[in-house]
């Protein structure tokens, strides 16, 4: 009896010293992960074929087969009869070498197309200087602005000895952060006012235009903003007054991204304790002060991660302005597109065109949930 | 001493002070007052300037406002419509009515098959299978970071490319997937045909009120009566009898190439079909995290409890589960239906003929474009109010109810 019980226990310790085969090491973790049960290893199975299927044969299409160059003829155009040859077993590649120029800047002369890449570098490392959290200062805004001012001279030019471009001539990736980013930095002080406007208590007034705004521009897609922009703005100007296309997409972009981001906003001003805004009125601050340095820091804090993520949509967004009549980095894709010998390879240029919009966005849904996870950390404190 | 005699002062304020406008700028509702007057007598100015400037500028363009182009006589080829249509005698009011039925079609069919698709990869992420769990996490980072513009083009252009109909992928002579669109086998529609499905709809209610008597019979004995074989004889044997009985043929169409294209048949233009694998496969990104999160939201606890009553894996999911997750799925979800239906406005691009896409046609051909865009927004705002009350009220009722 006793002894049982020993042998027992001396099992039980050595059992307890190391952990049993079969409970870690890549084998244990492949069964608990992979083929945990009948249905598990059928998935793995399935999931395991299909996955390597389709990895070889997209790694066959893009690289081993692909066709990086194609030879030109006198005329300077391009001989796409290797491509068509492989259409199907190999990517076409030489569209993307051939064209990136056309499709990343547009119709911006040939020459001055350094202008359009430094306002891009510009427009990064804008983003970058504002996602640092050492920089959110005062300061940012006069950042924002002279880099904004020094873009637009480059882009525009006619000063410093720089070759006037007109808007007309504007496009790809610049023309896309151009109205993403001042969609925004126009668009965010606006939706901050009208969400302030909503929430007021004593201006019924003010607030019935907040939310007729509001839910007026949520209720109907981006694609209707855009044309109202594009057919009723002329009418709207006295005669003899034209704004230009891109004016006219960028305040319906201003419009419709002020509206979605004064509900986020909205958002922040709930969650915040109404505590805080009474404590401000008790020390007799005026309406912007107790606005300005007690609700608005800690309400904007709170929603920065909605935030972002309305931004990514934005981003993704300004695509729709090819519907009217702008050429935007997807346009100019599909620009690229019509040129006789290029036509049937769409695949490669959506693929890279993808691949753009992806780098952006992931940048920012990574740095988003980075900052998420430091903001809670501190919250949690 | 200070503590018993209150001071008059202090029981005075203690009172609601009077609201008496003062007509001084310290006084609040005074200063409120003001700064109404002053913003809506600006946004007012805006407005007269900007009507002001449109009345003249259609008049020198002689343009008449109004709807009267309504019953003109519309002259747009449209390609698909569940109503019959004929551009050279329908009106243009007839071809917008098809554009809202369009934009329906592909919203309602959308927004079932996302929320599907969805569902099914939002469970998938939370798999315990790792390829499973890291597959659909791809997908999500992925699609969600692409335009939808760029993915509906993608679809578009991939559809185009697929073989004529000729030399159609098929399932058996069921159905053909050709650079045309999609064909597939239809039933012929008999008169009996339609007790057969007033059957199946009376088999709909032969379960549901079994499912009652089950469940009143396992609250009073504690044991649950089988319930599939009764679902089963009240589905399929019932309407299968039934149409045997009536004698109901079960005549298919098949598509029969014809030339250069397929005749007969149910079809879908490829059109409508890229626009809606563009908008469930991006939709049901989004859907799948909303679903994710709502899940992850239930406790463990919750799990381990109803496993602890000795309940099935599947029945902890749907009774105990699921019920709680909804409360956190439904509001986001709301926003996601939105956002497919007003997504579907992006058929313009790709040639499917939606409110948008009619309604721009038409602000070219008569220069209506205040009415046009009116036309645009009432539908959208419809549309939009519509589906945010249906989900209000289907929120309210699974809401928890408290004390």
């Amino acid at each position: 009896m006793s002894q049982s019980a020993a042998i027992a226990d001396a099992r039980y310790t050595a059992a307890r010293e190391r952990p049993p085969a079969g409970v870690t090491g890549p084998w244990a973790w492949a069964r608990r992960n992979l083929f945990g049960s009948w249905l598990s290893t059928a998935v793995t199975l399935l999931l395991g074929y299909l996955i390597l299927r389709i990895l070889i044969s997209f790694v066959s299409w893009a690289f081993l087969n692909a066709i990086w160059t194609v030879p030109y003829n006198a005329q300077g155009v391009a001989d796409t009869g290797a491509c068509q040859l492989a259409k199907g077993v190999g990517a076409c590649w030489a569209i993307v070498t051939d064209k990136y120029r056309l499709i990343l800047f547009g119709r911006y002369p040939y020459q001055e197309q350094w202008r359009p890449a430094i306002c891009v570098a510009l427009f990064i490392m804008l983003y970058v200087v504002s996602a640092m959290r050492s920089f959110w200062r005062k300061e940012l805004a006069l950042i924002w602005i002279a880099t904004l001012v020094v873009i637009g001279v480059l882009m525009w030019g006619g000063v410093f000895g720089l070759q006037m471009v007109t808007e007309d001539f504007w496009g790809g990736l610049p023309l896309t952060l151009i109205l993403a980013t001042f969609g925004l930095a126009f668009g965010f002080p606006l939706g901050v006012l009208v969400a302030l406007g909503r929430r007021s208590t004593s201006m019924p007034a003010v607030k019935v235009i907040c939310v007729i705004y509001v839910e007026l521009i949520r209720g109907v897609p981006l694609i209707a903003v855009l044309f109202m922009a594009s057919v009723m703005f002329p009418l709207f100007m006295p005669e003899g007054v034209n704004i230009d296309k891109l004016l006219r997409a960028q305040i319906a972009v201003i419009l419709f991204s002020g509206a979605y981001l004064a509900e986020v906003v909205r958002g922040g001003l709930q969650a915040l304790p109404k505590g805080q805004a009474e404590a401000a009125d008790a020390l007799g601050l005026s309406y912007w002060k107790k606005t300005g340095f007690i609700i608005l820091p800690q309400a904007l804090r709170l929603v920065i991660p909605p935030l972002v993520n309305t931004f990514i949509g934005f981003f993704k967004d300004t695509s729709l302005v090819l519907i009217v009549g702008l050429f935007d980095l997807l346009a100019m894709g599909k620009v690229a597109l019509t040129d006789p010998p290029w036509q049937s390879f769409s695949t490669e240029v959506y693929l890279m065109l993808a691949v753009i919009y992806i780098a952006f966005c992931l940048a920012m849904s990574k740095y988003s949930r980075g900052l998420e996870r430091e903001l809670s950390r501190a919250h949690r404190r | 001493m200070a503590g018993t005699v209150a001071d008059p002062r202090l029981i005075g304020s203690r009172a609601a002070p009077k609201k008496h406008l003062r007509l001084s700028w310290s006084d609040p509702l005074f200063r409120a007052i003001v700064w109404q007057v002053v913003i809506v007598g600006i946004v007012v100015a805006i407005a007269w300037y900007l009507i002001g400037n449109t009345n003249r500028n259609l008049a020198s363009r002689h343009i008449a406002t109004g709807f009267a182009f309504l019953n003109r006589v519309a002259g747009i080829p449209i390609g698909e419509s569940m109503i019959s249509y004929n551009p050279s005698a329908d009106t243009y009011g007839r071809a917008l009515i098809i554009g809202i039925l369009n934009t329906l079609q592909v919203a309602v069919i959308g927004i079932v098959l996302a929320t599907i698709l969805g569902t099914l990869i939002g469970i998938g992420r939370l798999s315990n299978n790792f390829l499973l769990a890291k597959l659909t996490a791809f997908y999500v980072e992925t699609l969600r970071d692409i335009p939808l513009l760029l993915q509906l083009f993608f679809w578009y252009a991939i559809l185009q490319t697929l073989p004529p109909p000729k030399a159609a992928l098929h399932i058996g002579q069921v159905v053909f997937l050709t650079n045309r669109g999609l064909r597939f086998e239809v039933l012929i529609w008999h008169p009996a045909d339609t007790w057969v499905l007033v059957a199946f709809i009376i088999g709909i209610f032969g379960v549901i009120a079994w499912h009652r008597t089950a469940r009143r019979r396992q609250e009073a004995t504690g044991r649950r009566p089988r319930t599939w074989p009764m679902a089963l004889a009240s589905l399929i044997a019932f309407p299968a009898v039934v149409g045997f009985a009536m004698g109901a043929p079960l005549d298919l169409e098949a598509p029969e190439l014809h030339g250069f294209n397929f005749q007969g048949g149910g079809s879908v233009s490829p059109e409508f079909f890229a626009l809606l694998l563009g908008l469930v496969v991006y939709t049901a990104a989004y859907i799948a995290e909303i679903v994710r999160s709502g899940i992850q939201a239930v406790p463990l606890g919750q799990w381990e409890a109803a496993g602890a009553l000795g309940l099935r894996r599947s029945t902890v999911m749907r009774q105990v589960v699921l019920p709680q997750a909804l409360r956190v799925i439904v509001p986001p979800m709301t926003s996601q239906y939105l956002n497919l239906t007003k997504n579907s406005s992006l058929a313009i691009a790709i040639g499917f003929q939606d409110v948008v896409s009619i309604a721009n046609t038409t602000m070219n051909q008569t220069g209506q474009a205040i009415e046009g865009i009116a036309y645009i927004m009432a539908v959208y705002l419809t549309i939009s109010l519509s589906i945010s009350l249906f989900m209000n009220w289907y929120n309210a009722r699974i809401a928890l109810v408290e004390r």
